[in-house]
């Protein structure tokens, strides 16, 4: 038998497989060399970018708890500018996808954003962080208002060369009215889920575990209500979903594709096992030649459901 | 880079007190590169709790492929390790961070407090085995004599002979913490030596206003919380000296940092 075909595609964008690293737990790929082979990822997704550099936030900003992490880094990063000239030639010489995680303050951060980016070359697709406080709406984030997660997807999407990947927020009522906003809004994908809100007190000091008191929970503690996500949104939308959450290994991964995802995204288990997309990718392969399918296409959605 | 992902068997476990051990790992590619201040990275336990790996100085590297670490027992991480047996294995992630400069100089002073003292038998080692060893001045604190008798002899049989010890208790040498040793063993003027402290956070401070006070260069080894050890999650910040508001990270600009570098509030 053949080797079972892994490409997915992203717009116009194909993926050799659809294992991606997720944004913010992969650095900016160097860091991963020594580790695994970064020419046989699906793609890799970079720590989040903003037009002017950012500090982040005070320490303590991670703090482990039961099967997961909670982490409050505050988006620190290079910066635009110092991203295309310092991490970009690295970027571009791997032979991988290149996805640019964006965030901002406002619409127009995105649109200068999206604009500079999607001309740079080796930049592939631009993945929106809407998780972000609006500044101008008072610091409601983008992410949980279905009007201002369609305006920034348009507006990224006016811009943009190069296919918009939106990445939702698991902390809102209703995830499936974001998911369709977004795709009204033009988006090609969409991504999920980022950090759940959470929290952490140390009991003998009566104070909270983070400095900025809450942060984001990631890791195999919310891998069930990221997939209950993920198939709630693929059932509401007609674009790829790109599954994320608490995957470890290639089992996870193909639940999420089961749940209905077109391609996964692996984040804090890179921390914990750094090699670990690399066994993600042949585990599936595994999956499919022993499952008896052609691709990973006969694999999404394939949830059987009795009853 | 020379950093590896490595399944090292356990050679020797050595309980050196009830909640104090030192490990024995066959790690060949991380014994080959290691210098002194880096760490490791140990993964404990199989399953995703605890899910973090836990990050760990490297104590020693002895000739044939080894590399040892010591550690206290604090927690869950802490407790599954010194549960282990000769024989059994660990997943490693290492050598990582920057390590101790060996720059030479007249003399280096180590200060070590607690823990803290694993890397500086490394670092004792190394400077030792330099073409032109400095002087070596060691000072070693701990809560009780319990817990620094056997690290004591281990520097000893190095031939440390300018070993000082300070006990919280008094149970054995000073009474008192172990950064009050340092004007006595450099008041004799410090420009041209190196400091090198390694412990609790509180012992480094005292450790670098010394250093300030005698115009003495000083390298510091911090320690954080850690998620990746490998410079990916930006978890481990420190705040930078300076008014700029930015920060350092600790596992990759450090964990040994000029003390100068480091904003000490
Ligand atoms: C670069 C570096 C080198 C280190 N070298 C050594 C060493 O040589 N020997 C040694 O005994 N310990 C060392 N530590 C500290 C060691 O990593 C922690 O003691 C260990 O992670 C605790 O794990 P646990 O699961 O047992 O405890 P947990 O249950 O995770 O925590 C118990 C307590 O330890 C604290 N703690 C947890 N993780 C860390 C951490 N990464 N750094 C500091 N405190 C922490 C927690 O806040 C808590 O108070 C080092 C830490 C760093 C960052
Ligand atoms: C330390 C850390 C930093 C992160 N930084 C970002 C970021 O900059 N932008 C973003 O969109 N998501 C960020 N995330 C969220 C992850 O990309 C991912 O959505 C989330 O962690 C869930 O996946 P996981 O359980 O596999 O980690 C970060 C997560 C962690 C743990
Ligand atoms: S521990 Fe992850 S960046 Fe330092």
């Amino acid at each position: 038998m053949n080797r079972p075909d892994l490409r997915i595609s992203i717009g116009s964008t194909v993926f050799s497989n659809p294992v991606l690293t997720a944004s913010g737990t992969f650095g900016y790929a160097r860091e991963f060399e020594p580790y695994l082979n970064l020419h046989r990822l699906g793609g890799v997704v970079v720590k989040g970018i903003s037009l002017s550099p950012r500090k982040g936030n005070p320490p303590p900003r991670i703090v482990e708890t039961a099967c997961g992490m909670l982490n409050a880094i505050g988006l620190e990063n290079v910066g635009l500018e110092r991203f295309i000239s310092e991490k970009m030639p690295y970027l571009r010489e791997i032979g991988t996808k290149v996805i640019v995680n964006i965030l901002g303050d406002s619409l127009d951060d995105y649109r200068l954003l999206a604009a500079r980016l999607s001309e740079v070359e080796g930049v592939h697709a631009i993945e929106v962080n809407i998780s972000c406080p609006n500044v101008k709406k008072g610091g409601v984030a983008f992410g949980t208002d279905a009007a201002m997660a369609e305006a920034v997807t348009r507006a990224v999407c006016e811009e943009s060369g190069v296919p918009v990947i939106v990445k939702l927020s698991p902390n809102v009522t209703d995830i499936t009215l974001i998911a369709r906003a977004v795709e009204n809004g033009g988006a090609q994908a969409v991504s999920l889920i980022n950090t759940l809100l959470g929290m952490a007190i140390d009991s003998r000091s009566r104070r909270p575990k983070l400095a900025n008191i809450v942060g984001g929970l990631s890791g195999p503690a919310i891998k069930p209500v990221a997939l209950r996500m993920v198939w709630q949104v693929a059932r509401a939308v007609q674009i790829p979903v790109i599954g994320i959450g608490g995957i470890s290994n290639a089992t996870d991964a193909i639940e999420f594709f089961l749940a209905g995802a077109s391609a996964v995204q692996i984040g804090t288990a890179n921390f914990v096992n750094p090699g670990v997309c690399d066994e993600v990718v042949r585990g599936i392969e595994e999956y499919l030649v022993e499952h008896r399918l052609q691709g990973i296409q006969g694999l999404i959605g394939a949830l059987i459901v009795d009853c | 880079m020379n950093q590896f992902q490595c399944q090292a068997e356990i050679v020797r476990m050595e309980h050196l007190t009830s909640d104090i051990v030192r490990m024995t790992l066959q790690a060949p590619d991380i014994a080959a590169c290691a210098i002194p201040g880096q760490f490791i990275m140990v993964k404990a336990g199989e399953g995703c709790d605890p899910l973090l790996r836990r990050p760990f100085s490297i104590h020693q590297v002895i000739g044939n492929g080894r590399v040892q670490i010591l550690f206290k027992v604090l927690g869950k991480g802490t407790r599954l390790l010194a549960g282990m047996r000769a024989g059994m294995a660990l997943n490693l992630v290492g050598p990582l961070g920057r390590g101790f400069s060996l720059e030479s100089r007249e003399g280096f002073c180590l200060v070590g407090g607690g823990m803290g003292i694993a890397p500086l038998y490394f670092l004792a080692r190394e400077l030792q085995r330099l073409s032109r060893p400095p002087q070596l001045v060691v000072l070693l604190g701990a809560r009780t004599a319990a817990e620094l008798a056997q690290l004591a002899e281990d520097f000893r049989e190095l031939g440390v002979r300018e070993l000082h010890l300070a006990t919280d208790d008094g149970s054995l040498g000073h009474h008192g913490y172990v950064a009050e040793l340092i004007p006595r063993q450099l008041g004799r003027g410090g420009d041209d030596w190196q400091l090198c402290a390694c412990g609790p956070h509180p012992m480094l401070q005292a450790v670098a206003k010394e250093a300030k006070s005698l115009s003495c260069p000083c390298q510091v080894s911090l320690e954080t919380m850690m998620a990746c050890g490998i410079s990916a999650c930006l978890g481990c910040a420190i705040p930078r000296a300076g008014l700029s508001g930015a920060y350092l990270h600790v596992c990759k600009d450090g964990p040994v940092f000029d003390a100068k570098e480091v904003a000490w509030l």
